[in-house]
């Protein structure tokens, strides 16, 4: 044992010394790429729910959201805050739902650090438009063969887990949401 | 001990040209093929990469006695991560599009071999102002390297240079006519055809010098 510690001590020492560092600098960090991402968000939300041009914060049991207004302040549809673990680090996204509750209107991908070429096509705009239109009350489910059902999406072949960690994020989130939202 | 290794100034300008990490030592490739459609994305993806490199550099430098050979390695990664991480959280911070559109490039400065090839040929045998030295030298020729190849595909690929950045465009937005974007710069492929004409373009002139100094001789 002693002689573990007297090769390894610098690496026991420096284990420490940074693991202290990055805890400052997180610490001290945070505040200013939590705003960064709540000021991303609020400007997708026109993007993400049709006819909308601002958003309000709302937390509904514990689930971040955003009522989506439009320009007469109307309630024109909400917008999800939802994240959960992507094939190499947690995936955050915003999903746009219609005010009955019955679509989704858009998805956006706030942060994820897939796979580059591979897992990151979950940020294009091309995969991501195929989400708008799908059914909100039923689980969305990821297929390889071509989406023929309403609530089937097109996976990319060599990313699974990616196309999947995604559709599994967007069904907890809006299956949370309908649990916790009043007149749903 | 320095006695047989090169001095703090040798150390700055050979990272330059004589020993640049792109063209003359090709590590790096990843960033150097990944990030360089754009004059921004190579130039924030440069700018990470120095302050990694002379932060682990100085730092290894400093404890450089205290290494253990055989746990060296570990040590080098251990301390290149951590710089690594908080080079990820400032950029998260205070450049946030850059963060965005560098994503994982900006963890996978990590795996990049130019920053723990530096330390374990230069931080953990020499002095901490030749550790310095020479990371700003390599680090200044990774950046040229970067610019060269985003100078040519993002004047190529999209007619700008630094895009909006700028407000100026190189090639005038009014003259689709003459200038179509040529969409292959911009991907993957733009990467390899131009890194590919430069490296053989910077060979062709280091053999034309050679040539004249065995002449002169």
């Amino acid at each position: 044992m002693m002689r573990y510690v007297r090769e390894a001590w610098l690496v026991i020492a420096l284990c420490l010394l940074f693991g202290a560092a990055l805890a400052g600098v997180q610490a001290a960090l945070q505040p200013k790429v939590e705003a960064n991402k709540l000021a991303d968000t609020l400007g997708q939300i026109p993007a993400l729910v049709p006819g909308a041009v601002s958003g309000v914060a709302e937390t509904i049991g514990g689930l971040r959201t955003f009522r989506a207004l439009d320009a007469e302040r109307r309630e024109v549809g909400r917008v999800l805050v939802a994240s959960g673990q992507g094939f190499a680090d947690r995936i955050e996204l915003l999903v746009g739902v219609d005010a009955a509750g019955e679509r989704i209107t858009g998805l956006y991908i706030v942060d994820q650090k897939e796979t580059p070429g591979l897992g990151d096509f979950i940020t294009k705009e091309k995969w991501r438009a195929q989400f708008a239109g799908k059914p909100a009350r039923v689980p969305l489910r990821v297929t390889k063969s071509g989406a023929t059902r309403p609530e089937q999406v097109d996976g990319v072949t060599g990313a699974t887990i990616s196309s999947e960690a995604v559709v599994s994020i967007v069904n907890t989130a809006l299956a949370q949401w309908r649990k916790e939202a009043p007149g749903l | 001990m320095s006695r047989s290794l090169p001095d703090p100034r040798e150390r700055f300008l050979n990272g330059i040209l004589p020993e640049n990490p792109v063209y003359r030592q090709v590590l790096g490739m990843c960033p150097s093929l990944a990030v360089t459609n754009t004059m921004e994305g190579a130039i924030t993806m440069a700018g990470a990469v120095l302050f990694v490199l002379v932060c682990s550099n100085v730092l290894i430098s400093l404890i450089r006695g205290l290494l253990k050979p055989h746990l060296r390695i570990l040590v080098f990664t251990l301390t290149i991560a951590t710089f690594v991480t908080i080079a990820d959280r400032l950029l998260a911070a205070y450049l946030y599009d850059m963060s965005k559109q560098l994503g994982p490039y900006i963890p996978l400065i990590i795996v990049n071999c130019v920053i723990i090839a530096r330390i374990e040929v230069c931080g953990s045998k020499q002095g901490p102002l030749a550790a310095a030295a020479d990371a700003l030298g390599q680090s200044l020729g990774f950046g040229l390297g970067l610019a060269g190849i985003a100078t040519v595909r993002e004047i190529l690929g999209f007619g700008t240079w630094f895009g909006r950045w700028l407000g100026w465009r190189v090639i005038p937005d009014t003259s689709p006519a003459l200038w179509d974007e040529w969409v292959v710069m911009i991907l993957p492929p733009g990467a390899f055809l131009t890194l590919g004409v430069l490296m053989g373009a910077i060979n062709w002139i280091q053999a034309i010098r050679r040539q004249r100094a065995r002449q002169a001789t």
